[in-house]
Order: C-alpha cells, then structure tokens, then sequence
C-alpha cells in the first residue's frame, strides 16, 4: 500500500511540474463535483417600483446579496454591469433580447425585475431569460412578499439565487445555507450561526464555560457539540435545538466525548468518548444518544465523519501510529484502513457525493516543524490529492456546501483565526468572519 | 611524526564511522539533520535539610543546553551556589537546548527550631492539605505530540503517589494540556493520553483508581499564549488540583 500510494504521489508530482497543472488539478475537482462550463449571467439592478424612502436601501440590498449568490455560485461567468444597455428593465415589456444577447453584453442568460415597499412589505418580481431563446424566453418568473426588513430583502435575494442556481446547474445551490461555527466574541467559545456569505452573525449557546464541534443535523434542526460541563467539568455532547432555540437534554457519558458527526439521514451520531477509561475512541449512537457502542481501541481516535452518500463508511482521525493521520473503516468498526501516509493530517471532511475526502495536512512536518497547514482533497477511490489552499497559515476544519462546490474552513492567514470559503476548484476565497475569534465552521445540509 | 600517525588514526577513524552509519541507514529517503544532543539536567541540595538561619549550596550540571535558568535566573550551564531559604523551598532548574528542555528540581527542606522557653508550647502550624498538595503535585511536561512520562515526571508521580496515599479521602483531577500548535479536536485526544500516562503511573505507585479523574483540556486552557518554544513547552503538560 505504501509503494502504491507513492507512486500516487509520483504522478502528482509529475503533474504538478507540468505548466497546466493548476487547470488538471482544477479540472479533476470539477469532474469530481459535476461543474461544466461556466454560463455568461447577466444580472441587472432591479427596478424600484415604487417612490416608498424604504424601497431605495432594500433594493440595494437584494441587488448586492443577488449578484454576489450568483458570482459565488461556481457555475457562472458574470457579465459586468459597465457592459449593460442604459435604463434598468423592470419587466419583460423592457427587455431587447438582441441588445442583450449581442456583443458587449453577449450573455446567455439573464435576470431581472423589480422591488418596492407598501404598507410595510416588501414586494419583489424577478425574472431570468434564456436571451438566445427568442421564442420562449422565460426560465423562471418569481414573486415573493415578506416584511420590510433588510434580512428580508437579503433572504428574497438568496430565494431567488437558489432558483436560478438549481435551475441552470442542476442541483441546489447553497444560497439559503447556514454555516455553525465556534466564536470567542463573547469571551467564551460559544456555538455561533450565520448565512453562507457571512451575512446574520448569531450566537447560539450560552455555556460560559468551552463549546467545540458544531455540527448541524441533516434535517436542520439541532445542532450538536461538545461542551464543558460545570463542576464537576467534563466534556460532553449536547444538542441545541433550533426549532426551539435553546439547549435540549442528551445523555450523558463518562470520560470525555468529542466531535459528534451525523449520518445523513439523521438517525446516528458518531463521536470520540474515553467513557471506557483508554483513552479516546470512537463510539457510535442512535440520534437520542441511546445505544452507544465503540467501535475502535486505538487510545487517540477522534473526529468521526460519515460517509454521507451511503453512511457505511466513517473516516476518522487517530494518532495510533504517531502524528494523526486519516483512516477510514466501515460504519461497524471493521476494515479499519489508513489513507494518508505522512505528515500531520487531521480534520477529514467527506464530499456530499461520498466520493472526495477534504483534510487539514502539514504534509512535509519536520522535527520541531508545526508552521503550515492546507486544505487538501483526496479522491477516496484512487487516493489521488489535491491542494487547495497555498500557504496561507494555519488551515483546518474544511466543510463541503451541499452542492459540493465550496469549501468553508478556518485560517489564520489574516492574523487570527477567522472564517473562509473557497470554490472547490480553489477560487473565489472570501473571509466570512472578523470579529473576534472564529473556528471549526460546519456547512447546513440544505 | 607521531602528530602525523595520531592525524592517520584519526581520519581512518572517521571513515569507519562514516562507513558504519552509511551502512545502517539503507533506505532511501534523505538522512535526517543530526538529532541536536539531548539536554539533560541534574540540580541537588546538599545539605537537603537544614535549621531556618543555616545554608545548603545547590550545584547543578547541564548538558546540551546553552540557556540554563535557576527559579528563572539565568546561570552559567553549571555551577554552584548558596541559599538560605526561611522556609522549605523547592529550586527549580530549567536547561533549554537544541534538543529540548529539561528541567530538575532540589528540595530545601527547613526545620524550625523549637521555640525553647516559649510559655505556652503552640502546637507546630501542620500544613493544610492544600499546602501538602500542592507542594507534592508539580506540573508535568511532555514533549511534542508525545503522551511519554520523562524520567523526572516518574519521579514526581512516584513522591505524589505516596502523598496521596497517604491522604486517602482525597480526590485528584489530573488535566492533561498541549501546546497551540495541533489541531483542535487532536488535541483533545492527546490531552486524554497525558492525563491518562500520569493516572497509570500513580495507579502503579498504589493509589486506588478511585481517587483519581483525569479530564483533556486540549489547548483550551493554555497557560500562556506567546508563539515561542518555552510557551508551547509550559502549555504541553499536566497538571494536577485537589478536588474539593
């Protein structure tokens, strides 16, 4: 297994010396995450409908939040605005299918419409156009009505994203997702959500004492963790709900438990618990927390992911053999194997395809040597790896989007540790936090 | 000439040696740099008992190290030096070096003298438990990535045992820490190990499995937060409270 897996890393070697390495490399993630050719969007301010003082600053609103769904999706090459014909299109009666779908504009696709404020709602009509589509233009045509608020216009926004996202790539986009995170903003780490773009920061918990781990349940309605207990102190897994917004009882074990990790369809928990007094081990539950079992003895084993695509397999982290490394077993303990062979891996986080397996690798660790850490993604069937952060600090805990298309992780590359998400092919990085400390982010499932 | 023939020797000597470590290391990747010397310490009292008022010389002997402090005062890699402490002390030597740190204790005991034509005979003060505690349970120090006992923490853990066997309604917690660098989930695993490392050797030394609880703190309570060797060797240990 080791002569193969170097061989592996022969070839990726070879490939990366080659100059259109970084387009392999890229190409090799796309095909992974089903993402084709980019399609030309683009995506005009909407109309403001109406004169009401409130209409003005939530259109701007929806405008951005629209544009940047769009631009982060993975799936679109945006048409810059400086290309648009004069005069912004409210409705269909204003669009010119040539002027739009010819040179500069020259898009394929386009969205627009308009949004005003009455008696305190907010009203919007979006629209997009397949522009090279003269006789049936029309894609989508969407109406929605909420309070005049600016999380509102934010939320239409990522509505109407994930529509067109779905539409035109295929699967749900991550538009509406939420991402858990851990955040020292209030002197303690305490569990924290906020939109995928960063947008509506909220904490959640309220220990005062250590929460670590958040991990969002398939179904979006609790999150779990590991928490500090007061006197006596231990580690233990809790369990938020979010439905009820606040913290909700789960049964509690001896020893330390860490890192719970759902099946996705909701029905276990694995963790990593010393309950049996040898050190760290990994144990699986039923969703209530009844029922656990271990499933290994290697003393410092932790951070269990099942695979979400079938839940038969868990890869998991243990320092059975020195520095941490990722194994990956059946869902029952057996078939234990091991999938990196160097360095200081950790951190492993599955594809929702089942088929990648993101990582946080000091990949080259010398003696005494701790410095960089980076996000790399392993093809679990032939082990082939990719990086796709570049020296950038310390780089860990990565989380797949639903749509597999962005990776959100934390970095202290801006000095602290704070928040990021990147495109699976490696663009688009954008910092998601900046207040305080922010750690160990987990992406919704939906 | 026999400068010259002591020259021969010598380079030949060389050879083989090189010849010999080329020999052991067959596989292909790259001979590491050559591991830096270990640091080893070694500090004593003599005498390691006295009256409030006398002196003990404390001599300490390094090796490897090129930064030796005594209770934080820097000093020369050995030496020598007298103390008069008012009450017992325990010195601490800590010698840092390419090959790590090492750090050795010495104990000055100090006996009161008995209050002679005092009236009324007070009773000696007894330490409270907490004193005895915490005179007896010093921290423990690990290396990176390591749950191994030093020879220096056996010792510590061996005179700990004894303490807490002799005070059996105690109760002691033992929390293993890392330094900031691993990742934070590992961490918490490999705090388990240390914790666990120190409760095996104290259920070894006799102590009822009972008295003790062990919890991972993982790098959640470090001790001090500098990004520097002697803060990330500080944060890399054990720590041990009484339970009250």
């Amino acid at each position: 297994m080791l002569n193969k897996t170097r061989t592996h890393f022969a070839l990726l070697f070879i490939l990366l010396a080659l100059p259109f390495a970084q387009i392999n490399a890229q190409d090799w993630i796309r095909t992974g995450t089903n993402r084709g050719a980019p399609i030309r969007l683009a995506a005009a301010d909407f109309k403001q409908a109406n004169p009401d003082p409130q209409t003005g600053p939530l259109q701007t609103i929806f405008d951005q939040t629209l544009w940047n769904d769009l631009d982060n999706a993975g799936i679109f090459e945006m048409v810059a605005k400086s290309f648009y014909p004069a005069g912004t299109p409210g409705a269909p009666a204003d669009i010119k299918l040539d002027v739009w779908g010819n040179p500069p504009p020259n898009t394929s696709m386009l969205t627009f419409g308009n949004l005003g404020v009455s008696n305190k709602k907010v009203e919007v009509q979006g629209w997009l156009y397949d522009v090279k589509n003269p006789a049936a233009p029309q894609i989508l045509g969407k109406q929605y009505v909420e309070d005049a608020t600016t999380d509102n216009a934010r939320l239409i926004a990522h509505r109407f994203a994930n529509e067109i996202i779905t539409r035109l790539g295929g699967v749900p986009g991550a538009a509406e997702s939420k991402i858990y995170f851990i955040s020292t903003r209030t002197g303690h780490k305490e569990v924290w959500s906020m939109d995928y773009d960063g947008a509506n920061q909220k904490q959640l918990t309220r220990l005062g004492t250590v929460a670590l781990s958040p991990r969002v349940s398939p179904d979006g309605s609790r999150v779990a963790f590991s928490g500090l207990t007061k006197s006596p102190e231990s580690w233990q897994i809790m369990m938020y709900s979010l439905d009820l917004g606040r913290m909700v009882s789960f049964p509690r074990h001896g020893g330390g438990n860490y890192s719970p990790g759902w099946s996705s369809d909701g029905t276990k928990l694995a963790f990593s618990s010393s309950m049996a007094a040898n050190g760290s081990e990994i144990f699986i539950a039923d969703s209530s927390g009844a029922g656990a079992r271990r499933l290994t003895n290697g003393k410092s084993d932790i951070s269990p992911v099942f695979n979400p695509r079938t839940n038969a397999q868990i890869a998991f982290v243990s320092g059975r053999t020195g520095l941490p490394q990722i194994y990956v077993m059946d869902a029952d303990g057996s078939n234990v194997q091991r999938v990196t062979d160097q360095g200081y891996a950790v951190s492993p986080a599955w594809s929702p395809n089942g088929l990648l397996l993101a990582f946080s690798w000091v990949r080259n660790y010398g003696p005494g040597i701790l410095g960089g850490a980076d996000i790399y993604v392993m093809d679990i069937a032939s082990r082939q790896i990719v990086q796709l952060t570049h020296d950038g600090g310390r780089n860990d805990f990565p989380s797949w989007s639903l749509d597999g298309r962005h990776i959100v992780f934390q970095s202290n590359r801006s000095g602290t540790e704070q928040i990021w998400s990147v495109l699976a092919d490696g663009t688009h990085l954008q910092q998601l936090t900046h207040e305080g400390r922010n750690t160990q982010p987990n992406w919704s499932y939906r | 000439m026999n400068y010259r023939n002591k020259h021969w020797t010598l380079i030949l000597g060389m050879m083989a040696l090189l010849m010999m470590v080329s020999g052991c290391k067959k596989k292909p990747p790259p001979p590491p740099p050559p591991p830096p010397k270990p640091v080893t310490a070694t500090l004593s009292a003599n005498p390691s008992s006295i009256m409030a008022g006398q002196s003990s010389t404390l001599t300490w002997n390094t090796e490897g190290a090129d930064d030796v402090a005594l209770d934080g005062q820097k000093v020369n890699v050995s030496g020598s030096q007298s103390v008069t402490p008012a009450q017992t002390t325990t010195y601490h030597l800590s010698a840092k070096g390419a090959g790590g740190t090492q750090e050795a204790t010495a104990q000055v005991t100090v006996m009161q003298p008995t209050p002679t034509p005092t009236p009324a005979p007070t009773p000696a003060p007894t330490p409270s438990d907490d004193q005895v505690f915490a005179q007896a349970a010093q921290d423990i120090y690990f290396d990176f990535d390591k749950a191994d006992l030093r020879p220096q923490s056996q010792q510590i853990l061996a005179h700990l045992a004894e303490v807490i066997k002799a005070h059996p309604n105690w109760k002691v917690q033992i929390e293993g820490n890392c330094d900031e660098r691993g990742s934070t989930e590992y961490n918490l695993a490999l705090g388990e190990r240390r914790a666990d490392a120190a409760r095996q050797a104290l259920v070894q030394g006799g102590v009822s499995a009972d008295a003790l609880k062990t919890i991972s703190y993982g790098k959640e309570k470090p001790v001090c937060t500098e990004a520097n060797e002697d803060c990330w060797q500080r944060n890399r240990h054990d720590h041990f409270t009484l339970m009250h």
